[in-house]
């Protein structure tokens, strides 16, 4: 899947190599399958009949912590993680379209070493979402069109993290105490929409919006290991109840044709994180007080400019960037999306095998500055009354994500 | 560094400016994100400053504190997490060197005398957490300490559980032939690394020459007396041999400050310029060994206690008779009349300075109710209520039909005897570091006290230790000795006065990290 350092949060933006190369802008642009996710309206201005469009990324996202007061350095050890497309949309007759796609927007993929000072918070964790979504997009006429579809979600989680910041808090070998909390098929529903408008040859103007879904995970399972004989009762396996907010998202773009080979555009996501207030736990044992992990994120905007050149009738260049505005509070800084804002810088290429088939390739360098940050709520006894305790330091993330991609269209 | 330097099928380099501008950024932005690290990286910071101090040699003597003793026995990670190797490793940041402990061979504690177990020297204590309360932990020690052959120095922890003042300064006290006596008259910690058969403490941390140094003495000279709930002697006045002691006798004051004032001298004679921290002895009314225990643990229903006034009448009637024939007064007679009430009833004791009335009338024993003001000594917990003889169905009940001994309660007196002795002592500690300039008295009962508040102290993540036992963090199950954390949180307030009374910036630990008490 996909690590925690791309996007705000767990946004994994990701969904398209060629827009990909341009600072993933999208939602204006209507030249392969990829509109089947950024803009479902895009579908009736694509010019083949049939278009599809597949992709992988891999993702090199590895985390460093450091904090000069306790005197620990940590950095991470965590998968490539490899979000992917499918994309087809076929058009049935002049004005309508239907297309299909698979692609994996959210996910979270951090695993820091075992026992380290955040221990307490997270030793590794492992988020993967898939969306399906069937769509549909109508041409109004030759100016507008719009588009729509369901999204089906299924989503797994699996994430391990120690009791305690005692290393009394073990077993009779002096293995630490911990918990995994996992889930997998846990599905939910959403939808997106999209408009795009034509005014003239030159330009393109787009909107899409993606719904929030809640992925509520039911009567999954919390296991505890590495509990002392005497305290077994008092942690029993057991299953707990967990909402995950997957945030929606309204984005805008723009784009223009510079002379026939050259496009430009531009690109605003507004993801609407506020909904992610907090992360808590219900345990179905007595026994297991319930996890209330405040969040608190901001709604967050990212803004995208890219450029499309086509060197030859074979060979396309792109070029983007972005900046991309944290939806985290100062305070709220977890070690598995501790996340600052960035800039990316994008690089693409497209070769044309022939008339049908295509290869697309894109390279994201991100840079996000270093920073300070803590999470200040950790209910570290169960009990509500006592004052929560903290956890921070300086973090630092390097990403480096390589793409491809083939188109097919004919 | 990770690179990444790209080839693209089909971009040539031409004379297109646009082209070679996106080559050209390709290869540069390539080239740039190889993995950076911090700006400031951790492994980057400067070495700290030791200010007038010089830690390149540090020598710890003292007790089973300075040996990192907890959960009633020493053991590995407890000596790894002992205040003095957590100051050292700190030290070490600031020009510090090696800091060698004679480590226990397991985690476990318990000594071997010839192959035999020892109650006296068991396994450390774990919790059940199910029964609450605490037990050694199952296994089969493995440190030896009469068939071994002694460890090889120089450890630079000198700290010997159970050594008194005057013990640091014996000779011979790791002989190992005197671990075959009955009582032993050898110390079997201090066996196991001696440099000689006719070493001492004191000689041992001195020959070393050390830089810097900690001495934390006196802790038992009153504890033994304290923790046996005052069944000892106060050597007071006139001054005594220790030789005669017993070991359970507070030591005489006199003796404590000449002593205290030699071993100072065996320190500064090896190593005149070394910079040194004196620890104090703390109050023993803010450890949990001795504020666990309520006086009033007796819980009885309105028929019970009738039944117990009726049994205690003889007694009252007895007193009253004493009173009127002048052998106590009205104060003695009314604090040693027995009554319970429905509800929470203090302890029955003896109190062995009460008058003697046995001669009058047989029955009359020292006993009383106790107050808040005597402390009920951790072990008796268990004792509390329980039958005087189990095999008898109507047996007396301790504590409530039969006073507890004198062993089981520190008594208001006793517990006054202690802390004039503690505060003779603290005087002498004072005295010494004020007459010497490269000294600074280290004030751990205060660190004691705080911890025994309801808040305690507070650690760098926010939470707190205080001093309840098994829940606080700070004491170990013995309720004596301090867990790990406990130790953490002390080394920090003496880094801190190292700091400002010698100018170091010796960084501090987060004592979050380290263990408390561990479950069965």
């Amino acid at each position: 899947m996909s690590t925690s350092a791309l996007a705000g949060g767990y946004r994994v933006a990701l969904q398209g190599q060629s827009a990909t190369g341009m600072g993933h802008v999208g939602t204006a642009m209507t030249e392969s399958a990829e509109v089947v996710f950024f803009n479902p309206a895009g579908m009736s201005f694509l010019e083949s009949k049939s278009s599809s469009s597949i992709g992988v990324s891999l993702i090199d996202a590895q985390g460093k912590y450091q904090n000069k007061t306790t005197n620990k350095a940590y950095d991470t050890n965590n998968p490539i993680g490899t979000p992917f497309y499918i994309y087809q949309a076929t058009k049935i007759n002049e004005k309508s379209s239907l297309g299909f796609g698979i692609y994996t927007p959210y996910g979270n993929s951090v695993e820091w070493p075992l026992d380290w000072a955040g221990s307490h918070l997270v030793n590794n964790i492992s988020l993967k979402t898939i969306y399906a979504q069937p769509t549909f997009s109508y041409k109004i006429n030759n100016t507008v069109s719009i588009g729509a579809g369901p999204t089906f979600v299924n989503g797994y989680v699996h994430l391990n993290r120690n009791l305690s910041t005692s290393p009394s808090v073990a077993d009779k070998d002096g293995k630490r105490s911990n918990v995994t909390i996992k889930g997998s098929g846990i599905t939910a529903w959403g939808y997106t929409l999209g408009i795009l408008a034509k005014p003239n040859d030159n330009l393109s103007l787009g909107m899409s919006f993606r719904s929030q879904v809640d992925m509520e995970a039911k009567n999954r399972t919390a296991n505890f290991s590495n509990i002392a004989d005497t305290l077994q009762s008092t942690y029993p396996n057991t299953t707990y109840d967990a909402t995950l907010i997957l945030p929606a998202e309204l984005s805008f773009g723009a784009s223009y044709s510079l002379g026939s080979q050259t496009t430009i555009a531009f690109e605003l996501n507004r993801t609407f994180w506020s909904a992610y207030e907090s992360l808590d736990f219900t345990f179905e044992s007595p026994e297991i007080a319930d996890s209330t992990n405040p969040r608190k994120y901001s709604d967050s905007n990212i803004y995208r400019i890219g450029v499309q050149h086509n060197l030859s009738p074979k060979i396309t260049v792109r070029v983007g960037s972005y900046y991309d505005q944290t939806p985290i509070s100062d305070g709220y800084f977890t070690p598995e999306t501790a996340r600052n804002s960035s800039v990316g810088l994008t690089l693409g290429g497209g070769l044309k095998l022939n008339k049908r088939l295509s290869i697309e390739t894109s390279f994201v360098y991100l840079h996000i500055t270093e920073f300070n940050g803590s999470y200040d709520f950790i209910d570290h006894d169960g009990n509500p009354s006592t004052p929560p305790t903290s956890f921070g330091g300086d973090y630092l993330t390097n990403v480096t994500i390589f793409g491809l991609g083939l188109n097919y269209n004919y | 560094m990770k690179q990444y330097i790209p080839s693209v099928k089909g971009l040539k380099k031409s004379n297109n400016p646009f082209k070679n501008l996106i080559y050209t950024c390709f290869v540069c932005v390539s080239i740039i994100s190889c993995d950076k690290n911090f700006d400031n990286p951790i492994e980057d910071e400067p070495a700290r400053s030791s200010g007038s101090a010089d830690f390149s040699t540090f020598v710890s003597i003292g007790d089973s504190i300075t040996a990192g003793y907890a959960d009633a026995a020493l053991y590995r990670s407890g000596q790894e997490n002992s205040y003095p190797a957590i100051l050292a490793e700190q030290f070490a940041r600031a020009g510090g060197g090696n800091f060698f402990q004679p480590l226990m061979n397991d985690n476990l504690g318990g000594l071997l005398f010839s192959e035999n177990e020892n109650p006296e020297f068991a396994n450390r204590l774990v919790l059940d957490a199910e029964a609450l309360s605490p037990e050694p932990i199952a296994g089969a020690p493995t440190t030896e300490v009469i068939d071994a052959a002694p460890l090889t120095g120089p450890f630079n922890n000198v700290g010997v559980p159970g050594a008194k003042s005057f013990h640091l300064a014996a000779e011979g006290l790791g002989n190992p032939a005197g671990l075959a006596t009955d009582p032993l008259s050898a110390n079997p910690y201090y066996v196991r690394f001696a440099s000689s058969a006719t070493s001492s403490i004191i000689g041992d941390a001195a020959a070393q020459q050390p830089t810097f140094f900690i001495l934390w003495i006196g802790n038992n000279d009153i504890l033994s007396y304290a923790t046996s709930g005052g069944i000892g002697v106060d050597q007071t006045n006139p001054v005594t041999d220790p030789a005669t002691y017993g070991s359970n006798d507070i030591t005489n004051t006199i003796v404590f400050d000449t002593l205290y004032g030699q071993l100072l001298g065996a320190m500064t004679t090896a190593s005149p310029d070394a910079k040194g921290v004196l620890v104090n002895v703390p109050d023993v009314t803010t450890i949990p060994y001795f504020t666990t225990v309520p006086y009033n643990a007796v819980p009885l229903d309105q028929a019970t206690a009738d039944t117990l006034n009726a049994a205690y009448t003889a007694y009252n009637d007895g007193l009253e008779l004493a009173r009127l024939g002048s052998a106590i007064d009205q104060t003695e007679k009314d604090a040693r009349e027995i009554s319970f009430v429905a509800g929470q009833n203090p302890v029955v004791i003896l109190d062995e300075d009460l008058t003697d009335l046995t001669g009058l009338d047989a029955a009359l024993v020292n006993m009383r109710l106790a107050t808040a003001e005597d402390l009920v000594i951790l072990p008796t917990r268990t004792k509390i209520g329980q039958p005087v003889d189990p095999t008898d169905e109507n047996s007396l009940v301790w504590g409530v039909s039969a006073p507890l001994l004198d062993g089981d309660v520190l008594t208001k007196i006793e517990v006054a005897t202690v802390e004039t002795a503690r505060t003779a002592f603290n005087t002498s500690i004072q005295t010494a570091a004020d007459a010497d300039d490269d000294l600074i008295m280290f004030d751990v009962a205060a660190v004691m006290t705080a911890l025994a508040t309801t808040e305690g102290i507070a650690l760098s993540d926010g939470s707190n230790i205080t001093a309840t036992y098994a829940t606080g963090g700070a004491f170990s199950l013995d309720g004596v000795h301090p867990t790990s954390r406990g130790y953490a949180v002390i080394a920090n307030r003496m880094i801190s006065d190292i700091n400002s009374s010698f100018g170091a910036n010796v960084p501090t630990v987060a004592a979050e990290f380290f263990p408390t008490i561990y479950l069965k």
